[in-house]
């Protein structure tokens, strides 16, 4: 009993002295720091293409870095691979459980993945005359709601359990287990640098992990509901975070605390995903609402929307070489815009 | 018998969340003001080559088919 008492007791003190750390340098925000930089244009984008052939509510793409083709994931049961120059489609993949949430395309562009409530990530091999499935990573203990690939032999996963996991590819093996969250993972994104990555849950935490040695290195608070959807900034400085609370936030991890947080009054749609374009200026959040609102990340004012969605926002993307957004709908369409 | 496994594991649920505080404690954080410069600096001195934000023009747009000119 005594023990418990004073284990609380200094997580307490523990608690207080980060906050008090946090508050020591906090000698501004963002969008004060940001006051004399010029407003971002209003971005009006068109929808150049939409691609046609999932018959039923999209849950996730990623694009390749090729910039040309991605992956889309269905609850049709299948993972449709798209030229988006043209809009055709180049492979189906048929899924073993049509519950999918996550898909991801391998740096290569040899491997796909997807999961889902199967509580598995299963690996495709593309270049093979026929797709073959070369490994299906079963540990999980709950539904796998994202997977991103480090290369050919190692993927990141985050899962319903509450872990997220670095498997290796050869053996189908956790190499390692990343455990401190206490509520279902949701997201994960990787470092530009590829050394660690963020993880959001519906403990309403967003955490930094060290890939390597399975440390949980910073936690980043503010979020009063699920974390759907998390993306490095491509300085590798900062993360995005976007929640069920309606909002996106800033993160800056040197910092270790929220700079800025992009809401408004009339929102109050939950975020299901974003992606960033290649200065980090913009942010495309996909909401509940049908609508993927665009972000000026330094100011923290909407500078735009993409509407054309007949049902809920689910994932979105922004290629390597950000010539374009995609957005993935419930409405069983991807959207290209630019 | 099993209140005593109940308290242990909850001591050690206790413990390893008074170890990763105490690691998250200590380390070193930059003030806002110099996060809020490096973020800018970026995003400006990147600005010019984001297609999103100056962008596309339509004879680079690989999404949307070349006008041809109509009069030829």
């Amino acid at each position: 009993m005594g023990e418990m008492e004073q284990m609380k007791k200094e997580a307490e003190a523990l608690k207080t002295q980060i906050e008090a750390a946090r508050k020591a340098v906090h000698d501004t925000d963002m969008a004060s720091a940001a006051a004399g930089v010029a407003p971002a244009p209003q971005v009006q984008l068109k929808t150049r293409k939409t691609l046609k052939g999932h018959l039923a509510k999209i849950y996730a793409m990623h694009w390749s870095t090729d910039n040309r083709l991605m992956v889309s994931a269905s609850q049709d049961g299948k993972l449709l691979i798209w030229d988006s120059h043209s809009g055709n489609k180049v492979n189906a993949v048929p899924l073993k459980s049509s519950w999918v949430m996550t898909c991801a395309y391998a740096p290569s562009g040899n491997l796909v993945a997807s999961g889902g409530l199967d509580n598995m990530c299963t690996v495709y091999n593309l270049k093979t005359p026929v797709i073959k499935t070369v490994k299906e990573l079963d540990a999980h203990t709950g539904y796998l709601s994202c997977a991103r690939f480090l290369s050919d032999t190692e993927i990141l996963t985050s899962s319903g359990d509450t872990t997220c996991a670095l498997w290796d590819l050869e053996t189908g093996k956790q190499k390692t287990v990343f455990l401190n969250h206490v509520g279902d993972c949701m997201c994960l994104s990787l470092s530009p640098d590829m050394n660690s990555f963020v993880s959001g849950a519906c403990d309403s935490l967003a955490k930094l992990w060290d890939v390597r040695d399975g440390q949980c290195k910073q936690t980043f608070q503010g979020h009063t509901s699920d974390i759907n959807a998390i993306s490095f900034i491509p300085s590798g400085n900062a993360i995005i975070t976007g929640s069920d609370d309606c909002t996106c936030k800033m993160y800056d991890i040197r910092a270790d605390q929220e700079v800025i947080c992009y809401q408004d009054a009339a929102l109050n749609s939950g975020v299901t995903s974003l992606a960033l374009s290649t200065s980090g200026r913009l942010i495309f959040a996909g909401y509940d609402d049908f609508n993927c609102n665009i972000w000026d990340s330094l100011k923290g004012e909407k500078v735009g929307v993409l509407s054309g969605h007949d049902n809920r926002v689910s994932c979105t993307g922004v290629p390597e070489d950000g010539m374009c957004v995609c957005t993935g709908s419930w409405d069983s369409f991807l959207k290209i815009w630019n | 018998m099993s209140n005593n496994n109940a308290s242990s594991s909850s001591v050690a649920v206790a413990q390893r969340a008074v170890k990763q505080l105490r690691l998250e404690a200590k380390i070193r954080r930059i003030n806002v003001s110099q996060a809020a410069t490096d973020l800018k600096n970026f995003c400006l001195q990147n600005a010019h080559k984001d297609p999103l934000l100056v962008g596309v023009p339509s004879s680079d747009n690989p999404f949307r088919p070349p006008k041809s000119c109509g009069l030829l």
